[in-house]
């Protein structure tokens, strides 16, 4: 990182101006598309600038967890491909695709989007897996919250497997949606020097000191964050943070 | 019993509707999408940069590495498990060996040429659809090549000679039923990538390899035309 660089660009992030001229609370043009895999149950494709990512959706019938017997299992990864960025390797999921996936994965597990109880086929024997994966085409920069964008537009689409002889038969897809509730978003606010920002592009988030993810409902209760980056955040600023995450949450709430 | 029409209802030497496009990853040095029917491949080129460990370089010329991936949501049945499996790397390797002959990488000593390409929709063809897209990618980014190089498969289906099997033709349970992913460079037809599985006697493989040249120079045209579209 160029400290010298950081200071410039500090300097004009406190009078409103990003390196592409948008301002600090202004997320590129996204578009949300459904139904963009054939052979996936649920499927979306997000852009954003240029970043591109597809969610899929793939469902099958497991065992439930011993400590809930009747509810079904969401599983949630991100598969960060070299394809999409060049700081990516090949290989087992790093700790960026972890953490991705882990916070993206709590903003909908705790918002009780998923109805887990609705899942269950047979008590304690048969429930239905939802397996969710993110997968970026090509990446600049925002992945959490576009992935997260991506995984409840993927969610909406998905629709049952009919069940044969107590297996899915992906050949025959059922008209029953997945029961879905409530939507989280979530939102990522960056911090730059003194300068708060949201949809950071590649080469913003070189520069980024912290970070906080907030998920927000349709009531603009909270349901998960995370803290990221090297620096420290105060109480005010974190309140602060939560509060542009709100107000950016209902534009995001619109696409979908 | 012969099989009279294809299930699609495709004449016995017609593809799947072909969509291929270049340069769709902006972070890449060169990329290329490839869709045959319901089957989509990304290809990216990464290079010509560094080649580690060192031990790996060759002072002659430049190393082409290939990767080959099935995204977790990609195929109609169960999920994909996510990580490299013994058929993707394979297939990653007759991808390296389809392409091979057609680059030239003595211009970049000590380097390496990474290819990734990832499947994010398959119906069979899956590999045959990579190599398409992976070279246009590496036309994209300047690699020097002599050709394109198209694939598609050949196959049988219920004693009846045909081009691009999908999913339900392979599977299909009457009669010999066989495979042939063939990979060709379309001027001088010489074959990079051939495999196979299934029965099919002599006179039918020769008819299904005469068969495939004719819609692979087409698939060579359709590839072409992407790379120019890029830049009109």
């Amino acid at each position: 990182m160029n400290q010298d660089f950081k200071n410039h660009m500090c300097q004009a992030l406190k009078k409103n101006v990003r390196m592409d001229g948008r301002k600090n609370d202004e997320f590129r043009k996204i578009t949300v598309q459904t139904g963009v895999i054939a052979g996936a149950e649920g499927s979306a494709k997000v852009t954003c600038g240029d970043t591109e990512l597809i969610v899929g959706i793939k469902m099958n019938v497991g065992t439930p967890y011993p400590d809930t017997p009747d509810a079904g299992v969401l599983m949630t990864g991100a598969e960060l491909y070299p394809m999409s960025n060049p700081q990516f390797e090949v290989g087992p999921p790093g700790d960026i695709a972890i953490e991705t996936a882990r916070v993206i994965d709590r903003g909908i597990r705790e918002s009780g989007a998923i109805d887990t109880k609705k899942l269950c086929i047979e008590a304690g024997e048969k429930v239905w897996m939802v397996c969710l994966d993110i997968a970026p085409v090509n990446l600049d920069g925002n992945l959490i919250d576009l992935g997260a964008l991506g995984a409840i537009a993927a969610l909406r689409n998905a629709k049952f497997p009919e069940l044969k002889d107590g297996k899915p038969d992906y050949k025959h897809i059922s008209k029953k949606a997945l029961p879905i509730s409530k939507i989280p978003i979530e939102i990522t606010v960056s911090k730059i020097g003194e300068s708060f920002l949201v949809d950071l592009t590649n080469e913003e988030e070189k520069f980024v000191d912290a970070r906080l993810t907030v998920a927000v409902l349709e009531d603009d209760t909270l349901c998960a964050m995370q803290k990221g980056g090297d620096s420290p955040l105060t109480q005010d600023e974190i309140l602060m943070m939560i509060d542009l995450a709100i107000k950016k949450s209902k534009d995001l709430r619109k696409l979908l | 019993m012969t099989l009279k029409k294809r299930p699609d209802g495709r004449k016995f030497d017609q593809t799947r509707k072909v969509e291929a496009k270049a340069g769709v990853i902006k972070n890449a040095d060169g990329s290329g999408f490839f869709k045959i029917g319901n089957t989509s491949a990304y290809a990216a080129v990464y290079g010509p940069k560094e080649l580690f460990p060192r031990n790996k370089q060759d002072p002659k010329k430049g190393l082409l590495r290939c990767n080959y991936n099935m995204m977790p949501f990609s195929g109609a049945g169960d999920r994909v498990r996510p990580g490299p499996s013994r058929r993707s790397k394979e297939i990653s390797m007759v991808t390296q060996k389809a392409l091979l002959p057609v680059v030239d990488l003595s211009n970049c000593p000590n380097a390496v040429v990474d290819v990734f390409i990832e499947l994010t929709e398959t119906d069979a063809g899956s590999r045959c659809a990579g190599i398409c897209a992976a070279s246009i990618a590496l036309a994209d980014a300047g690699i020097t090549m002599k050709d394109m190089v198209s694939a598609v498969s050949a196959g049988i289906v219920d004693n009846q000679v045909l081009v691009d099997l999908d999913y339900q033709e392979e599977a299909y349970e009457t009669g010999d039923v066989a495979d042939i992913p063939v990979a060709m460079i379309p001027n001088t037809e010489e074959i990079t990538l051939l495999q196979m599985d299934g029965r099919i006697s002599k006179e039918d493989f020769k008819k299904a390899l005469e068969m495939v040249k004719q819609p692979l120079k087409d698939l060579a045209e359709i590839q072409r035309k992407a790379l120019k579209e890029k830049y009109k």
